[in-house]
């Protein structure tokens, strides 16, 4: 009887370890914003289906590196590469999901109506060139809103971060002085003011710092309850950054046929819709050895986009809309290959 | 000092007889004495090791940028410009802020706990303050950004500015995270090491100087001033190098209260940088070669920084010591 129990427990522990194998293990590495989206997924995934899909958040500088030298078998970038660089490594690039930044504020007082400002003023207050809140180019904007004579603190990011490529970009496109003074770059030497680490870093130096205009991920300034910036857009209507912001300008463009999946809704918002959002991209390899192991992965994706979007809309994420993922499934069929043929459906 | 206790050891080896008990213990000790020189030369080793790798990898910033690469005060990754003096002027001056508050204080506290604290006070504050050195940087870090800093900002700083803004050292507007912020939490967090290294030298004090000074009429600081302070004088020496070497090297609770900005500025009360913390904040993202080669360039500043100031500190123990017989005090 024991033996025979001992053999059954053998057997069991050989057949779990065989499907663990057949169903494999991926590893991955690269941007921390996504990462407890991606942590999520892959545990549903695994629940489901068995296989494993490890990722660590190292840095989206980290993960460009790793998939570049091939020793991961995704890395994850929250900016994408180049059409040139992809080419030279043999990589395809696609995106994940959407990632939203917000400018937040700390005047004192109760009022946290939102901030309203002009993408131009905004660039001018990061600049330097607007010094306190009292400001008439403010207060223009918020008539009734009571502004302090308070100086404006910038509190910027002290690590690289996509959210700074992501922030700096916006700033380059509306504001032709921001583009020359500072650049965009997922770490820049901005003109003025303190740097935190993280967005947690920059959200609680925001709420300690009286006077303080900062730029957060879309989650953080919902949970630290921050008072955010309104935008203006074309048209003279103000978008605050809210779920339905965010549609109203992911709807606009179809931006997968840009090169690479470049998500820039920067200059095409249209009125109403929230202006800085960029997508956090996938990276594979283009050729596949083991046409199984490509399939793998790109079912896994594809499973991530279609199946996890409510995942991403409960952690705060945005989903991509479906045209864009039955694009970005064309896009894997004409280039993700084994042997020259391809893989994917 | 391992042959003095070899010496020591053999007389009474010599008493046994000459039997196979010996022979054993001399090839243990040839064991003992190889191992323990292959672990003294491993430090060695390592030390080059690093030294090297520091070297070799940041030897891409060194070519592209020069000698200035020091002196430089540009640090903008989007134009690939990098220079060090930034983080490090700011590593020096929020170490010598941390020094110039901890030293005092720190030897403040090791006299009263020696020489004035009755024992049911001084051991438990004794205890307190090697306590304080176990905390982790990190919580030193939170509780510097969420309780200290804006309380100095609220109180301290806005009665520096009113009183000593016209200073340039406390000019321009105060967030409460700056250098300022930076050098006092450094200053709590080396105090512990400075206060318990001084104790534990003027508990090496013979009573009998001591007691002899005040037979003579001395009053306490006489005897403190007079006996203790230059007894002690190379230990407290030593103790202050030994929380500056601990100051230059903080990273995480630096990081969060000094503002990480790469400028430098006359005013106290500007945000700053130190090369550990731009270490802290940079290395991971860092995208360009040049990038983190110049990231590693400053961690051999920072190596070089701390040597030069160790060897200050073995230089300045080791005068003391050569001064001290010949001018032993009367």
């Amino acid at each position: 009887m024991q033996r025979r129990l001992a053999w059954s427990a053998a057997v069991m522990a050989a057949t779990t370890l065989l499907t663990a194998w057949a169903a494999g293990t991926f590893s991955g590495a690269g941007a921390t914003f996504p990462y407890p989206l991606y942590a999520r997924w892959s545990h549903a995934y695994r629940a489901l289906t068995g296989s494993a899909f490890n990722y660590q958040s190292i840095g989206s500088g980290g993960g460009i590196l790793q998939i570049q030298r091939g020793t991961v078998d995704y890395g994850a970038s929250e900016y994408p590469l180049p059409p040139k660089d992809l080419d030279r490594h043999g990589l395809v690039q696609f995106p994940m999901v959407v990632g939203v930044v917000v400018p937040v504020v700390h005047l004192p007082g109760t009022d946290l109506r939102p901030v309203r400002l002009t993408p131009e003023l905004l660039a001018d207050l990061f600049l330097g060139r607007v010094a306190r809140w009292n400001d008439p180019r403010i207060k223009a904007l918020n008539p009734g809103m009571d502004l302090p004579d308070l100086a404006v603190g910038i509190v910027a990011r002290a690590d690289g971060s996509g959210t700074t490529w992501l922030f700096t970009r916006y700033l380059s496109r509306v504001h032709p002085g921001f583009a020359s003074r500072v650049g965009v770059g997922p770490s820049v030497k901005w003109p003025s003011g303190i740097a935190a680490k993280g967005n947690e870093g920059v959200a609680s130096y925001v709420r300690e710092v009286a006077g303080a205009l900062g730029y957060v991920e879309y989650a953080y300034a919902l949970q630290s309850g921050l008072r955010v910036v309104a935008l203006e857009t074309p048209g003279g209507t103000f978008a605050e950054p809210n779920r339905g912001s965010v549609h109203a300008a992911l709807g606009r463009e179809d931006w997968a046929s840009n090169p690479g999946f470049e998500l820039d809704l920067m200059d095409n918002t249209g009125p109403g819709g929230w202006p800085i959002l960029g997508a956090s991209y996938i990276l594979l390899p283009r050729e596949h050895k083991d046409p199984s192991k490509g399939r793998a992965l790109l079912s896994y994706f594809s499973w991530c986009l279609r199946e996890g979007a409510k995942a991403a809309e409960d952690l705060n994420y945005f989903p991509l809309p479906t045209k864009v993922v039955d694009r970005v499934e064309g896009h894997w069929k004409d280039n993700v290959r084994s042997g020259g043929r391809a893989i994917w459906p | 000092m391992p042959t003095g206790s070899i010496q020591a050891a053999s007389p009474s080896a010599r008493g046994h007889r000459a039997d196979a008990g010996a022979k054993h213990r001399s090839t243990m000790d040839a064991l003992f004495r190889g191992t323990s020189l292959a672990f003294a030369v491993l430090v060695l080793v390592i030390l080059g090791a690093i030294l090297l790798v520091l070297l070799f990898q940041s030897s891409e910033a060194f070519l592209r940028f020069g000698p200035s690469f020091l002196w430089s005060s540009d640090w903008d990754p989007v134009r690939d410009l990098y220079g060090a003096l930034p983080s490090a002027y700011g590593t020096v001056v929020s170490s010598l802020i941390a020094i110039l508050i901890a030293g005092p204080v720190g030897i403040g506290v090791a006299v009263f706990l020696t020489e004035m604290a009755p024992p049911w006070l001084s051991r438990p504050v004794g205890l307190g303050i090697e306590l304080l050195a176990a905390i982790p940087s990190i919580i030193y870090g939170m509780w510097g950004l969420f309780v200290l800093a804006p309380w100095l900002n609220r109180v301290f700083y806005a009665q520096l500015q009113e009183h000593f803004g016209f200073l340039p050292l406390f000019k321009g507007p105060s967030l409460g995270i700056s250098m300022l912020t930076g050098g006092l939490i450094l200053a709590v967090m080396i105090l512990p090491f400075i206060a318990s290294v001084t104790r534990d030298v003027f508990r090496l004090i013979p009573p009998m100087l001591k007691e002899s000074a005040y037979g003579l009429g001395s009053t306490t600081w006489e005897v403190i001033r007079n006996v203790v302070i230059p007894y002690g004088r190379s230990g407290i020496v030593g103790a202050i190098f030994l929380g500056l070497g601990r100051a230059l090297g903080e990273t995480m609770a630096v990081t969060f209260v000094i503002g990480n900005s790469h400028v430098i500025s006359a005013s106290l009360l500007s945000p700053s940088n130190t090369i550990s913390s731009t270490l802290a904040n940079e290395f991971a993202e860092a995208t360009t070669p040049l990038h983190v080669s110049s990231l590693v360039a400053l961690g051999l500043i920072l190596f070089l920084i701390t040597t030069l100031i160790l060897s200050l500190a073995k230089f300045l123990l080791w005068r003391m010591e050569k001064a001290l017989p010949g001018g032993s005090k009367r």
